[in-house]
């Protein structure tokens, strides 16, 4: 390794291209691509915005098939076919095709077989190690996902999805099962059925009360329900459809906690005491009109006559359709995909579309990555990735494969963005003023330096000239050349620690 | 010299003029524009504390009516509580703490809070940390406008004790963070000589990531030097102590050795005790029974500098009055705020007791709030901080503050 470093690291001009591995034209004069908006430059932004970065041949793929065929099939993620090895990994995670039933039966089958008995303190001891378990294939089935699988806007919008509607590891156990039932089926689909799956998901029931939300003048005012319970009912107006300045007010939000009265799922107690019957088990969706306020309300202007659950679906039905929520679903989408402070004309065009086509995603993101402010080169590689597409993006460029996923999850911890860790519900935000302090530039920095090392993947130091052929177009100058001077063993952490790398 | 331009140039003359001179700017900054050495340290009991049960009010019948289960005995009795001042009672696990209230250095301000009615423990916290009760909006939490009043200029004027900037210190001025624990002094990576001089090639810029690494990188030496210089001497064959009184201990060794350290925040969680709160013994005895040995061990660790200390124990709101069908409590309003240091007017209860018969209760089930959390924050930066009334309106924002509690 005391060979010329420029010979050996293909940055310099002199660097000849044995390898047929790069993909650009590179000299010692060449800016990043933010700089440099050629045509390469847009598949480069294009690329870096629908997945979470370079994964090594990535571009040859693209220019071969084409930037709108990528677009395009990307929009269309079934088109794209799972590698087998994928596949395998993510069926070994047995417990992330479970129900929340199923869920709550594998965590403790003995509580769950005779409700109401106290368990053994093997028995809970036994449960908390498969909570664990549970959770850690949760985490494991996301990253697996997000690093490996080719549909990668499919994943993106998980996380985008996934925030928008978030819901916290410590309070509910179903992160996984919520992420998997409501989250993913309707990334890509209709904004109403991905709003009514959350709504209804045990998770989220449980994760803002609504399961707890009754009439208080109802038959069903027992033990713990003893009345209304507004948070989710605000938490959706202001978070998930209307956003704060929606023009509702809090008779709005009282109507509409009342609206929802009912939703949940039994009470287990109320379970024991009816030993020996068939009951819905705790974990099931379940609409207990006993519970429900039966009168009319007035919501938005709406009169909802006194229906049953059919009030709260007729709800969630005006909320999806509404232009405020068109607005803050599309300045979400804008923000995420552009800017932290999108264009007000994308805003606009999107939230006009949302409406024209009842809230379908794929329509939306397809004019958002068409529109003229997603492709103003002024935007390339200036928007600062989150701790979790820093991470993501870092292990695809490597290709390295994750031996211990406890000890990402604990990077991410220390970078503040544990997956399934937001405690809030408005989930993890992804702009510059969120993430970029002096501890997290650090932190990220000794991430990478771990990271090609081997830490993550086995202990074998990743090799700086593969992952160069990766990275290099997006390096700037600059950046080449104090690579260039510095010693092989620092370079891939030069490359992933790099400001061109820590944004996308 | 301002911040900005120092980075400047230390990055222009490389790293070593950080190390350097570093230190040195700083310090002889410190000491030509900060006449005030004063510091302050908050604690934030994450889940909201029982108050009633660490300061009891063991005069009144109401609180042995609603608490059958889980109230601490009368001073005197078995397992009771260590009597104040003939009313109160201190939470026997809080035993570590009666040499600081003797000495008059401890006070208590009861049936204090957030006037916002809202129970839950994000929207309470985001309140009391933001400083702004029922507006959700405001963008930066009051303790990073506190470090754009103050005079102080360091890379580590403020230290966060934790993983991630908290809501309390979120704003433009930057906040050196320091994870604590078994560790805490092992070099990161980018601590490693030959890793630092790459990357501060780099990130030599005057933009803001460059900017971001280069005060990351000086607060990092700055902190790390204390840290490991001082566990070195402290790790003289005795056992280190473990959980907060070890962290309280570090953080003590770090801001004595280094004056430029102004404010300090961690937070401290388990405290939402819905089930088995327990009584003298149990859940929250032992919860506190590890925050009153790290209180001491962060008094005792601050030494001559507790003088010049004001610490602050807080949580987002109290709990019920009575205990659950689960031998716990609920969440409530009116809590009890903790202020320790040297100068404080200690060995008092502070606050307008607003009593404990149903009608005196707040939505008939807790504790009422009769002192804003922002007044005995407010006489703090005004006696303790010293910062005149402009200031103090910055750092929470259209508040009148109200001048019933006078703890220095």
């Amino acid at each position: 390794m005391c060979l010329g470093l420029i010979i050996e690291f293909p940055f310099g001009s002199k660097q000849p291209d044995s390898s047929g591995g790069l993909p650009l034209p590179l000299s010692s004069v060449t800016p990043s691509y933010a700089a440099n908006p050629s045509a390469d430059a847009k598949l480069l932004h294009v690329l870096n915005r629908l997945s979470f970065g370079l994964r090594p041949g990535d571009i040859e793929k693209i220019k071969s098939m084409g930037l709108e065929a990528y677009i395009n099939s990307q929009l269309t993620p079934d088109s794209i076919a799972q590698p087998q090895s994928l596949t395998q990994k993510l069926n070994s995670l047995e417990t992330l095709r479970l129900t929340p039933v199923e869920l709550k039966m594998a965590i403790d089958p003995t509580r769950q077989s005779q409700p109401g008995q106290r368990s053994s303190p093997e028995a809970i001891k036994a449960a908390q190690q498969n909570g664990n378990r549970i959770r850690e294939q949760a985490v494991q089935g996301r990253l697996l996902r997000a690093i490996a699988s080719p549909r990668q806007l499919e994943e993106v919008m998980v996380d985008f999805w996934y925030n928008h509607f978030n819901v916290f590891v410590a309070k509910t156990l179903f992160v996984g099962a919520y992420e998997e039932q409501a989250i993913r089926p309707h990334v890509l689909g209709k904004f109403r059925q991905l709003l009514g799956a959350t709504a209804k998901h045990p998770a989220m029931l449980t994760y803002l009360d609504n399961w707890l939300n009754t009439a208080p003048d109802s038959p069903g005012v027992r033990g713990r329900y003893k009345g209304l319970n507004e948070n989710y009912a605000r938490e959706l107006l202001e978070l998930h459809t209307l956003g704060v300045d929606g023009g509702y007010t809090q008779q709005d939000v009282i109507a509409l906690a009342r609206i929802f009265t009912g939703w949940g799922f039994p009470d287990p107690r109320q379970q024991a005491r009816a030993a020996g019957k068939v009951a819905p088990t705790d974990g099931e969706f379940y609409f207990d009109p006993n519970r429900h306020d039966s009168k009319d309300k007035v919501f938005l202007g709406h009169t909802i006559k006194g229906s049953g659950m059919a009030e709260g679906e007729g709800a969630l039905d005006i909320l999806a359709r509404h232009p405020a929520t068109a607005r803050h679903i599309s300045y979400k989408l804008a923000q995420y995909f552009v800017a932290d402070k999108p264009p007000k004309s994308l805003v606009d065009k999107l939230a006009k579309r949302f409406l024209e086509t009842d809230g379908d995603i794929r329509a939306v993101l397809n004019t958002l990555f068409h529109s003229n402010e997603f492709l103003d080169p002024k935007y390339y590689n200036a928007k600062f990735k989150t701790p979790y597409q820093y991470v993501i993006s870092a292990f695809r460029s490597t290709d390295s494969e994750i031996k211990d996923v406890r000890l990402v999850r604990a990077r991410l911890r220390q970078m503040g963005m544990g997956i399934y860790d937001c405690q809030f519900p408005d989930g993890y935000k992804n702009t510059q003023q969120a993430w970029l302090n002096p501890d997290a530039i650090l932190r990220r920095i000794s991430f990478a330096t771990d990271l090609g090392r081997g830490q993550f993947s086995g202990g074998k130091p990743l090799d700086a000239q593969e992952l160069s052929k990766t990275l290099a177009p997006i390096l700037s100058a600059k950046t080449k050349t104090v690579i260039e001077s510095n010693a092989h063993q620092t370079r891939v952490a030069l490359m992933l620690g790099s400001p061109e790398f820590m944004r996308h | 010299m301002n911040r900005r331009k120092f980075l400047l140039l230390t990055g222009l003359f490389g790293t070593s003029a950080v190390i350097g001179i570093g230190n040195h700017v700083w310090a002889s900054r410190g000491v030509a524009s900060t006449g005030n050495p004063k510091r302050l340290i908050v604690i934030f009991l994450r889940g909201a504390v029982d108050g009633l049960n660490v300061v009891i009010p063991h005069w009144e019948s109401a609180y042995y009516d609603a608490r059958s289960l889980i109230a601490i005995s009368p001073p005197g009795q078995e397992a009771g509580g260590l009597d104040l001042d003939g009313r109160f009672g201190l939470h026997p696990a809080l035993a570590p703490l009666m040499p600081l209230w003797k000495q008059g250095s401890l006070a208590f301000v009861h049936a204090c809070g957030s006037p916002d009615r809202t129970r839950s423990h994000f929207a309470a916290q985001d309140y009391m940390e933001s400083g702004t009760p029922g507006v959700k909006k405001t963008p930066y939490g009051w303790m990073n406008r506190l470090m754009g009043v103050l005079p102080s200029s360091s890379p580590v004027e403020a230290l966060n004790i934790g993983a991630t900037i908290p809501r309390i210190l979120t704003g433009p001025m930057s906040v050196a963070s320091l994870q604590l624990g078994r560790g805490a002094d092992r070099p990161l990576p980018v601590d490693i000589p030959q890793v630092s001089a790459a990357f501060d090639q780099l990130y030599s810029g005057n933009d803001s990531l460059s900017k971001a690494y280069q005060e990351g990188r000086a607060a990092r030496q700055q902190l790390l030097a204390g840290l490991q210089q001082e566990m070195i001497n402290a790790n003289n064959g005795a056992p280190l102590p473990t959980g907060f009184a070890a962290d309280a201990q570090q953080l003590a060794r770090v801001m004595v050795k280094d004056p430029q350290v102004k404010l300090a925040f961690l937070a401290l969680g388990g405290w939402d005790t819905h089930i088995n709160q327990g009584g003298s013994k149990g859940l929250l005895a032992r919860n506190l029974k590890s925050l009153g040995e790290g209180l001491s061990a962060l008094v005792q660790g601050l030494g001559a500098v507790y003088s010049d200390t004001a610490i602050i124990v807080m949580s987002e709101f109290g709990r019920t009055v009575h205990e659950n069908g689960n031998a716990g409590t609920d969440h409530g309003h009116g809590n009890v705020m903790w202020v320790l240091g040297g100068g404080i007017k200690g060995g008092k209860v502070y606050g307008e007791w607003p009593g404990l018969a149903p009608s005196q209760l707040f939505e008939e089930r807790d504790l009422a709030v009769t002192t804003d959390f922002r007044d005995v924050i407010t006489n703090l930066l005004q006696r303790h901080m010293q910062l005149d009334a402009a200031k103090i309106d910055t750092v929470f924002p259209g508040y009148s503050p109200s001048t019933k509690i006078q703890l220095l």
